[in-house]
């Protein structure tokens, strides 16, 4: 796996620093939508380094940060039946909901698991036939063919004791959704690289079109985040508005066609709630009918739940990149990844776990 | 998807795997309830102990949960041998002796123990530490997983070689024995079945003689750290806290094996935090730099290694930092916890 160290290369790195110092002739604004983009802007400082005047928004593509509040109590009740074996990426297990965490209610005897696959929770199912096996299926149109994929295997088995617990969400409608917002500085995008390997870009073709805005598919490792700003500079300075793939070693125009298909055969879109954002329509996806027997919401009656968001928790304008989190008088303090008010604090992704893993404070920012 | 340390929100009554995994968590219950209860000692808490009275020995004790019992490049055995010896050697010792205390989880079959304590033996008899005594219970199905091993040592210092926690100083050069993250994530992919066992494997393995090679700097080795639980991050950190000083590595100078570098991606996890079995962080005096380099790289646990980094003149006390491949300055944060449960 030797393309790491080719994308990683500090010497390249400060040359196209030096070409984006001088190509941005303005103070632009720039998105990056994903988390895993977050974070390597902030761990690599990059964010820091720019044109002075030009800034990063983050963006509110941290999946585990949109789940809404509701979706993890349900899945807190249900992972406390007795009887039941809950599955769930190891990310989750840690994120606060109304009342506690998985994590504690693992510490106090639920059957908690952490998986590093949806298959793993189907072969788990299959191996425990007296247990009800659940797998908490959050994520953008990434993970979705992986857990379309693992429905289809729990099919084809005949598992009955298997079922996913559906919070799925999809970008361009949290894209389109930003940029109809009259505050937003948003003027152009880095549209993540995974989700685009997947999907393709021809559904940000219109958006760009539309509200005139530069996208850039663009990868996770530094000279990648580097190259697809200065791809996005190098159109705003030249006005122009289109979909530019900076990812080309992995993603093409059209996508992952095989993966498409399984998500379009297992998954209907839905309107979706978004932790600290609130209702998009059309902005996520659900069990299709067809597969409406793994719907774990529907299998498990948890009664009425009421969740409480922590009123301290800004997380809708840290999503929306209206604010930063050294902007939020509980960041650092009364939050902290040991103690957090709110996913974006928890989660790998989050932008405040990854401005508190770089140990930046509202005076103290990283210097170049 | 990234495994995290667990922690807790509401509730505090209860004991988290994360309290054992050497972050934050671990330095919280040590400090609250732990320590006030023995008797807290006067100074950091450091791998081993100057016995009162005697400050020419040194005793650790340590006791090893790992599963799976075997990995690449190593098993519970061995470890339970190397763990102690090279918390012996951080203090500037050699090994004498060895404890083992056994809690075996009846049903366990004889012939996994059989092969644990051939190679707990073998890893004993290559370093030239006997085992003088030890002890063994069985407890229920249930009650243990499997085989859980405590292992102490008793070592003599090399005088006047006498490194601790608190001994870094402004000037002193950060030197590292070799790559990072080898043993964490030859653990969790043998456990997990991800696939990487057969690009990695354990850097489980005794430093006594990287630290007798050092010897003869003296006093001139002010801090000696092998990073395991937490890893190079939490080393760094407690380094730079129990000596009161700004402590700077430069990103592109840390090895990072390849295939630890792409099972981290994959895993969500940052090689500084993930765990090491074989690799020692040293602290020198900038002019025995050169002469540090030289005698680690003479034998071959030191082979590779190399220069990371400094203490800093002028900085943030108390903190590591990191100069990233791009230049810019980043705060290294102590790990919340090992995110890997049981590694060691």
């Amino acid at each position: 796996m030797k393309y790491l160290d080719e994308y990683r290369d500090p010497a390249l790195a400060r040359r196209l620093l030096e070409e984006l110092r001088r190509t941005a002739g303005r103070p632009w604004r720039i998105m990056e939508v994903c988390g895993g983009q977050t974070h390597t802007l902030v761990r690599q400082g990059i964010d820091e380094l720019l044109p002075a005047g030009m800034r990063m928004i983050h963006g509110p593509g941290c999946p585990v940060c949109v789940t809404p509040l509701e979706t993890l109590d349900r899945a807190m009740a249900i992972a406390a039946r007795p009887g039941v074996i809950f599955t769930s990426f190891g990310d989750m297990l840690r994120v606060p909901g109304s009342e506690t965490d998985l994590l504690s209610l693992r510490a106090r005897g639920a059957d908690v698991r952490v998986v590093y696959a949806p298959m793993d929770a189907v072969r788990l199912a299959a191996a425990n036939p007296d247990r009800e096996v659940v797998f908490l299926a959050v994520g953008f149109e990434t993970t979705a063919p992986a857990n379309a994929t693992a429905v289809l295997h729990a099919a084809r088995l005949g598992l009955t004791n298997f079922s996913m617990l559906v919070s799925h969400v999809l970008v361009p409608p949290a894209m389109t959704a930003l940029l109809e917002d009259p505050d937003c500085e948003v003027q152009a995008f880095l549209a993540a690289g995974h989700v685009c390997a997947v999907m393709g870009w021809t559904e940000y073709e219109p958006i760009a079109a539309r509200y005139r805005v530069p996208i850039v598919v663009t990868g996770f490792e530094p000279l990648d985040l580097l190259e697809g700003v200065l791809m996005a500079v190098r159109q705003l300075e030249g006005g122009r508005f289109e979909v530019e793939n900076q990812y080309v070693r992995a993603v093409r125009r059209s996508g992952n066609t095989d993966a498409q298909e399984a998500v379009r055969k297992v998954f209907q879109v839905t309107d979706r709630s978004w932790r600290g954002i609130g209702a998009l329509p059309d902005s996520g996806l659900e069990l299709a009918d067809a597969y409406a027997g793994f719907d774990a919401a529907r299998r498990f009656d948890v009664g009425g739940l009421r969740p409480v968001e922590d009123p301290e928790c800004i997380a809708g304008a840290i999503l929306t990149g209206a604010r930063l989190p050294t902007d939020c008088p509980a960041y650092g303090t009364r939050c902290t990844p040991r103690h957090p008010l709110g996913a974006p604090m928890v989660s790998s992704e989050g932008t405040c776990a990854a401005f508190h893993a770089a140990g930046r404070t509202a005076s103290a920012r990283s210097t170049p | 998807m990234t495994i995290e340390c667990p922690t807790p929100r509401h509730e505090e009554e209860v004991v988290l795997l994360g309290h054992g995994a050497g972050g934050r968590l671990t330095e919280e219950l040590l400090d609250t309830l732990v320590l006030p209860a023995v008797g807290e000692t006067e100074g950091p808490l450091e791998d081993a102990a100057l016995l009162p009275g005697r400050p020419d020995l040194v005793m650790s004790t340590d006791s090893f949960v790992v599963s799976p019992l075997f990995f690449p490049g190593g098993d519970i055995g061995s470890l339970a041998v190397h763990g102690t010896i090279n918390d012996l050697a951080m203090r500037g010792a050699r090994p004498l002796a060895l404890s083992v205390s056994l809690i075996i989880e009846e049903g366990l079959p004889l012939s996994e123990l059989r092969a644990v304590m051939a190679s707990l033996g073998k890893a004993a008899q290559d370093a030239g530490v006997p085992v003088i005594t030890g002890d063994t219970k069985v407890v229920g199905r249930g009650a243990a997983d499997r085989l859980f091993i405590n292992t102490t040592g008793v070592g003599q210092r090399h005088a006047p070689m006498c490194p601790s926690a608190a001994n870094a100083r402004p000037g002193d050069v950060v030197l590292l024995s070799g790559p990072i993250g080898l043993h964490g994530t030859t653990v969790l992919s043998t456990r997990e079945g991800l696939g990487f066992e057969g690009d990695i494997a354990s850097d489980s393995r005794p430093l006594h003689r990287l630290v007798h090679a050092l010897a003869p700097l003296g006093a001139a080795v002010h801090v000696l750290r092998d990073p395991t639980r937490g890893g190079l991050a939490a080393s760094l950190n407690e380094i730079a806290r129990d000596s009161s000083v700004a402590v700077e590595i430069e990103e592109s100078a840390v090895p990072v094996p390849q295939a630890v570098a792409s099972a981290c991606d994959l895993l969500g996890l940052d090689p500084l935090v993930v765990a090491n079995e074989g690799c020692m962080v040293a602290f020198v005096e900038p002019e025995a730099a050169e002469e540090a380099l030289t005698a680690m790289r003479s034998v071959p646990e030191g082979a590779q290694s190399v220069r990371i980094g400094e203490v800093l003149h002028e900085g943030p006390l108390g903190r590591a930092t990191l100069r990233t491949l791009v230049g810019a300055r980043r705060i290294v944060e102590m790990p919340l916890g090992e995110q890997l449960p049981r590694i060691c």
